[in-house]
């Protein structure tokens, strides 16, 4: 479903070439769940990005359904973005002067087409993740567990295929992440859909039916993803 | 939800800001409405004080020298006082005041005094065929000076006689300068025999300082049938725009009256000429400052606004919005300020000019209604372009740049 073939990505400055990503080779089915660990600057996020759309890689093919990335068109990698990914980042980034409810609702309003339903769905999800009692509430009134949830039930607003979390744990407490990690598995498990997390934590990662362990922007370890070359 | 929700909830729920945002585009617009609208006035009060500087050019019979115009010699030449309607139907542009003169020397009793006959202001609107032109009344007014009513508004009349036309004079009243009336004795209703004709003094007019002050005044028909000399008169003085004695308004003159002598009053006109160079270049100056500032507060405040929320730019980026949709909500938001903040720069500035202007420059200020559009458009204009460039920046960033900021 998600291939990677030989994909690098290069920054150039001034001062020389930066290689964070290079020659990444992997091949992630339909419903894995995989975590990506690293030292930090290994390019992990890159990877991450990358996947998501986010980020052109040098070179290299990035394959979604049999699709190259790398030929959309931005409007179409848009589409891509909204309709099939769903981003859960580390700092959340909730929009802070819409309540949780329409937070929610943002990738479904960025969507072009129908607009009924919105209201409905948003409160299905947040109702899911134990927030129907906070969905009027603005970011800054929610608890950093709650924020992230919020985040969750956002990229789950168009229903997407594959949910791509950056560190969704790295600014909670072992108590919270525990409850994050569930959801995500639950998502996993339950939903079928592919989860692709990036982690620090060792019992984050240890969450993963796969993994995939970066340094220096090179794939050293990739346990039940590698793609031949 | 639809994407402009945001927009409103941004403006609604952020009111603080909102507010900040609207105070820097709207004391942007007011600093210039306000200035521009005194500015404006005072050109216009600057025009007047001109135009009060009197006639400024003279039409003289061809044979005729500035000094005959000065010394009304007896034997001075003359010419028909139908040129004036030459000139009126002509409907040169620029021209404004025209004021046919006969001027002789006569005794009163064994006093020698100047007396010059003038047609009253109103003659001149009311001859049929000016009339008959579409040139009665206010039409004759120069194309670009103020009209009389104009001046009156402004308490800018002066009293002064000299080369200006006078409103009325009845056929049996005399205007009587300073000087001739101390000489004389004559108060205002005096009588006084002139040839052999009986006139009453209208009124003993204010010192001047001028030639005025030694001439008595009357009807330019009377003066004629008092002298004999028929429908002549020996100047008339014309008050000329100018910027179009600038461009030319002498030789135009002169192609109607190939058969006098046209000139103009030098110290006036270079007086006019200089001025009016002067206050434009100092309203031009004026204008680029008060634009610049006006425009770099407002482009100042979106610009640090669209900086940051350059977060929330990204994340809507990461999550399918396309880079015309972000534009579109902070060019929208742009807008609306723009729109608010020009209603609200124009009202304010008007209303400071309307207070400040006659307390602070003496000068009564009308609004300008047509600055409202000016306004809407300027702060607009300068929002979106104080928004555009950087929501271009961060719109051309790679997301994933901007989300790896924070």
């Amino acid at each position: 479903m998600l291939g990677l073939e030989r994909v690098t990505k290069a920054y150039s400055s001034r001062r020389g070439t930066v290689h964070a990503l290079r020659d990444i080779c992997l091949k992630i089915e339909r419903g894995s769940f995989v975590t990506i660990t690293g030292p930090s600057g290994s390019g992990k996020t890159t990877l991450l990005l990358t996947i998501g759309g986010l980020i052109r890689p040098t070179s290299g093919r990035v394959e979604f359904h049999g699709t190259d990335l790398c030929t959309l068109s931005e409007r179409h990698l848009a589409a891509y973005r909204n309709q099939k990914i769903g981003f859960v980042l580390q700092s959340f980034n909730l929009i802070p002067y819409l309540s949780a409810y329409e937070n929610t609702m943002v990738p479904m309003s960025l969507r072009n087409g129908a607009t009924n339903n919105h209201e409905q769905k948003a409160k299905a999800l947040l109702d899911r993740l134990g927030l129907a009692d906070r969905m009027d509430h603005l970011p800054r009134e929610l608890s950093v567990g709650q924020q992230q949830r919020v985040a969750i039930a956002r990229a789950l607003g168009n229903d997407p295929e594959v949910i791509l979390a950056d560190e969704p744990t790295g600014n909670l407490d072992p108590t919270l992440s525990a409850e994050i990690l569930s959801i995500l598995r639950d998502l996993n498990e339950k939903d079928g859909r592919t989860v692709i997390m990036v982690t620090h934590s060792p019992e984050a990662a240890r969450m993963g039916r796969h993994h995939v362990r970066l340094v220096d922007g090179c794939c050293v370890e990739a346990d039940g993803v590698a793609a031949t070359r | 939800m639809r994407l402009r929700t945001l927009l409103w909830k941004e403006l609604w729920l952020r009111k603080s800001r909102m507010m900040s945002g609207l105070l820097a585009i709207t004391l942007g617009i007011a600093v210039i409405v306000g200035i521009q609208s005194v500015t404006a006035v005072s050109e216009r009060a600057v025009k007047i004080k001109l135009d009060n500087l009197g006639a400024n050019i003279l039409v003289l019979p061809q044979a005729a020298s500035v000094d005959d115009y000065y010394t009304a010699d007896i034997d001075a030449p003359t010419f028909p006082e139908d040129y004036v309607e030459r000139v009126a139907t002509s409907m040169l542009p620029g021209v404004d005041n025209l004021s046919p003169k006969l001027t002789r020397r006569v005794k009163v009793g064994d006093v020698p005094v100047i007396l010059t006959g003038i047609l009253p202001a109103n003659e001149l609107a009311s001859k049929p065929i000016w009339q008959s032109a579409g040139l009665a009344g206010a039409e004759l007014a120069a194309a670009c000076g103020p009209s009389p009513e104009v001046n009156k508004g402004r308490s800018f009349v002066d009293e002064k006689l000299q080369r200006k036309a006078i409103d009325s004079l009845a056929p049996g009243e005399l205007l009587v300068g300073s000087v001739v009336g101390q000489r004389l004795n004559l108060k205002d209703g005096s009588k006084v025999v002139i040839q052999g004709r009986e006139f009453t003094t209208a009124r003993v007019l204010p010192e001047t300082g001028t030639i005025d002050d030694d001439r008595i005044y009357a009807h330019l028909h009377v003066v004629q049938d008092l002298l004999g000399t028929g429908s002549q008169v020996s100047a008339i003085e014309i008050m000329g725009c100018c910027s179009a004695i600038s461009d030319g308004l002498l030789g135009k003159l002169r192609n109607i009256l190939p058969d006098t002598r046209i000139t103009t009053i030098g110290q006036i006109v270079n007086t006019q000429i200089e001025t009016n160079r002067l206050m434009a270049k100092v309203s031009l100056i004026l204008l680029v400052i008060i634009f610049l500032v006006g425009a770099i507060s407002i482009a100042n405040y979106m610009w640090a606004n669209v900086e940051e929320r350059r977060r929330e730019i990204g994340t809507l980026l990461t999550l399918g919005a396309t880079r015309g949709s972000v534009y579109r909500l902070f060019l929208a938001k742009a807008t609306i300020l723009g729109l608010l903040g020009g209603i609200g720069g124009y009202l304010l500035g008007t209303f400071s000019a309307l207070v400040l202007g006659p307390q602070l420059a003496g000068l009564a200020v009308e609004p300008v209604p047509v600055y409202l559009a000016w306004s809407l458009l300027f702060a607009v204009a300068i929002a979106l372009l104080g928004s555009w460039y950087p929501t271009y920046r961060a719109t051309r960033l790679d997301p994933a740049s901007i989300l790896q900021e924070f």
